[in-house]
């Protein structure tokens, strides 16, 4: 089945954005999918939204409510756990990836199941449960349909919500005639659905254990939920006798009335609907109705890394809509793969880093995947700022070079230049040194008031923008230069401009 | 911690390799490390959460109503509205025209709305019907829990005329029956309805908002894909 290329989460190394970015800017093919794709969700996300007269007081409410679970997580998950305990569920905690992996094929195992049928969890494409389970002999189906076209493909996901966003129907009607073993199928949407659907229910009816993920659970209630659209989610959570269910422990909502916040803030920036077709809420085990066995696995993975940042901590937030990929300028044209990560786009470029923890090149690239234009911040109905912590993402990716970078990092022409910036801007006789030096260094490249290109490695500045020179007179000399001669400067410590 | 792993676990869980409530322990101990800046007297309830958005939608019921009638079937769902008199008539027709011969019927379910040219398959606590058969239905009739108008969506909570969760999901075919004093006007206000059956019995609760649907393949809306294909609201009143 699935060969999983390797990412952010595999443990090895990763390219860098850049090198990534290039070969998919290079497939004209994947250009036009995603550039259809995400113009049309994001109009009609806006459509959705324009609806709402209370839109941003519900998504004040969802970021203050987001805050309120995250200052408080040990509580509130305390009191998920009992609260599941108390409803017939039970509940595992999991420091990592390998040991929510174990928890799970554990529990298969114990059930003799050699197939279980999976519903789309992100966290579980995190810590690459899908190839551990082969490993351990059992064959996990994904039951999405995008999900299901991926895997039969032998790919990775490109977006959160429309995984195979970058396959047309051509692409997908030969991968069902071959895997699938259907002839006769034309390349019509609706046929190449209904093949999957019938290829499916035999799994579904068949299958002893369950696997999801979850948007949302509930300390106080113990109300785990799955939002979804095609079905494949209340299948897979009501037919198989056992679920497990895998989910951050970032996941949690504190009461039962929240969902009224989360419900209306999820559909409109996911799929921009109103409401998805089916979610499904259940509480525990419900005697005579679906699995009457439950698990809650808890995952950390790296999320209390996150946490532990002030400023990195609001990335937590997250409720996985992806509305902040469909406006990114920059997720528009490069797609997910150049990502590297099961988090791709915006959210991916600071989740991603964070989970897996700074001072890995291929990650620590993504923060720089951005032009800051803010456009994720004004969609996110979360509010998260993204562009805040992009920023400050790139200040730890620094720093960490020059902690911890060695001689090399020392010597990072990155990082000299910045040392010497500091120094030059922080003491004004130096200041003044350097811009005499630059009025006398310029001439040669100044052309009516403007620097066109800068040589050698400075050259990348000026690829896009040009760069104005500095003046025959700097302001300090105009100062000094007037009636007075400017006795006051220098009388407040670290002036410097 | 590997020799632990060695000796299994002394907790007594079967899974995880026996480092289950190690995990517990040490994931709580990073939480509140990481949480660190949070004031130790501060309390959850401390955190200020403004709930300035709607709760409760002061249309009159008629408008209500007419609205949820209309974005149900926005959703490429059929919509009938029938007088409480009407209703086992306006059900048998739908089913005449859908062609069911064997109809699912969960337990509580009014006997009057089952048609009579029609073989029901009941579901009960005690005789569960299979997976197997209510795949083999054509189709399946409840009432619900709720509808809510801002969105569409209809609420079932497997409670009495509705049946567990795979009675509408395995048929092909969902006839759904909603009185219109079931019907409420925003999303809040179905949440404070819903909390009690939660709270109490802890059933499941399954919202549905037209069809299933899926736009996996070059963003094509298809509207079917598992679960019923075909969803026919009965509106009452």
């Amino acid at each position: 089945m699935t060969i999983e290329a390797p990412d952010a989460f595999s443990g090895g190394k990763t390219p860098h954005f850049e090198e990534s970015a290039r070969e998919s800017l290079a497939d004209s093919q994947l250009r036009r999918n995603l550039g259809k794709a995400t113009q049309t969700i994001r109009n009609k996300r806006a459509v959705a939204v324009e609806e709402m007269p209370d839109w941003e007081q519900l998504r004040e409410a969802g970021r203050a409510l987001k805050s309120r679970t995250l200052r408080h997580l040990d509580e509130y998950l305390l009191q998920l756990e009992e609260s599941v305990k108390q409803a017939g569920g039970q509940v595992h905690w999991a420091r990592d990836g390998e040991e929510a992996n174990r928890i799970i094929a554990g529990i298969a195992k114990s059930h003799d199941a050699g197939e279980v049928v999976k519903v789309k969890s992100i966290a579980t494409d995190e810590t690459k449960l899908n190839e551990y389970l082969k490993r351990e002999g059992i064959e996990a189906f994904e039951t999405d349909l995008a999900e299901l076209i991926i895997q039969l493909a032998g790919e990775t996901s490109s977006h959160i919500l429309v995984p195979a966003i970058h396959k047309n129907r051509s692409e997908i009607r030969e991968l069902f005639m071959q895997k699938l073993g259907v002839e006769d199928l034309s390349d019509d949407p609706p046929d190449l659905t209904n093949a999957a659907r019938l290829y499916l229910r035999e799994k579904f009816l068949k299958a002893k254990v369950g696997i999801s993920g979850a948007n949302f659970a509930v300390a106080e209630t113990g109300t785990v939920c799955v939002v979804e659209s095609e079905g494949n989610g209340r299948m897979c959570t009501t037919l198989p006798p056992v679920l497990v269910t895998l989910m951050g422990i970032e996941k949690i909502i504190p009461a039962w009335q929240d969902y009224e916040v989360f419900m209306q803030l999820l559909p409109r920036s996911s799929t921009a609907e109103r409401m998805n077709p089916y979610t499904t809420f259940w509480t525990g085990v419900s005697e005579g109705d679906g699995p009457q066995e439950f698990h809650l696995v808890l995952l950390d993975n790296g999320r209390t890394e996150v946490l532990d940042d002030e400023i990195g901590r609001q990335t937590l937030n997250c409720i996985r809509c992806s509305a902040c990929l469909n406006v990114c300028p920059v997720y528009e044209r490069t797609g997910g793969h150049a990502y590297n990560s099961v988090y791709p786009g915006p959210i991916g470029a600071i989740l991603t880093p964070q989970l897996v923890g700074i001072g890995k090149s291929g990650s620590d690239s993504l923060p720089y995947a951005s032009s800051l234009c803010g456009a994720c911040y004004e969609v996110c109905p979360v509010k998260i700022n993204i562009p805040e912590v992009l920023i400050h993402l790139r200040g730890r990716v620094v720093r960490h070079k020059q902690d911890e970078g060695g001689l090399r990092g020392k010597l990072d022409p990155e990082n000299v230049a910045m040392r010497a910036m500091a120094k030059t801007f922080s003491e004004p006789r130096l200041y003044e040194g350097a811009q005499k030096a630059a009025r006398i260094g310029q001439w040669p490249l100044a052309r009516s008031g403007a620097i066109h290109r800068l040589p050698g490695r400075l050259a990348g500045w000026t690829d896009a923008r040009d760069l104005k020179p500095i003046p025959e007179q700097t302001f300090r000399e105009w100062w000094r230069s007037r009636n007075g001669s400017g006795t006051h400067s220098g009388t407040r410590s670290g002036e410097g401009s | 911690m590997e020799i632990q792993e060695r000796l299994g676990d002394p907790f007594g869980n079967p899974f995880g390799g026996g480092l289950v409530t190690p995990a517990r322990e040490e994931i709580l101990r990073r939480v509140r490390r990481a949480t660190h800046d949070v004031p130790k007297d501060e309390h959850p309830e401390d955190v200020p959460v403004e709930r300035g958005y709607r709760d409760k939608d002061d249309a009159p019921r008629e408008e209500i109503v007419e609205r949820f009638a209309e974005r149900v079937a926005e959703y490429e769902a059929t919509v009938h509205r029938a007088d409480e008199s009407d209703l086992p008539r306006a059900i048998a027709e739908a089913c005449g025209r859908r062609g069911v011969r064997q109809l699912v019927v969960p337990a509580g379910l009014p006997e009057e709305w089952i048609p009579e040219d029609v073989e029901t398959l009941r579901d009960a606590a005690s005789s569960p019907l299979s997976n197997e058969e209510l795949d083999r239905s054509d189709g399946t009739l409840t009432g619900c829990s709720l509808g809510i108008a801002q969105t569409g969506t209809i609420v079932l909570d497997a409670g009495e005329g509705q049946g567990r969760r795979a009675l509408t999901l395995l048929p092909d075919y969902h006839l759904c029956v909603v009185r219109e004093e079931q019907i409420v006007g925003l999303v809040p206000e179905a949440f404070a309805k819903l909390e009690e059956t939660v709270k109490g019995e802890g059933r499941a609760i399954t919202f549905i908002s037209g069809p299933s649907a899926t736009s996996d393949i070059e963003l094509n809306r298809v509207e079917g894909v598992h679960g019923p294909r075909t969803l026919e609201v009965l509106i009452v009143g």
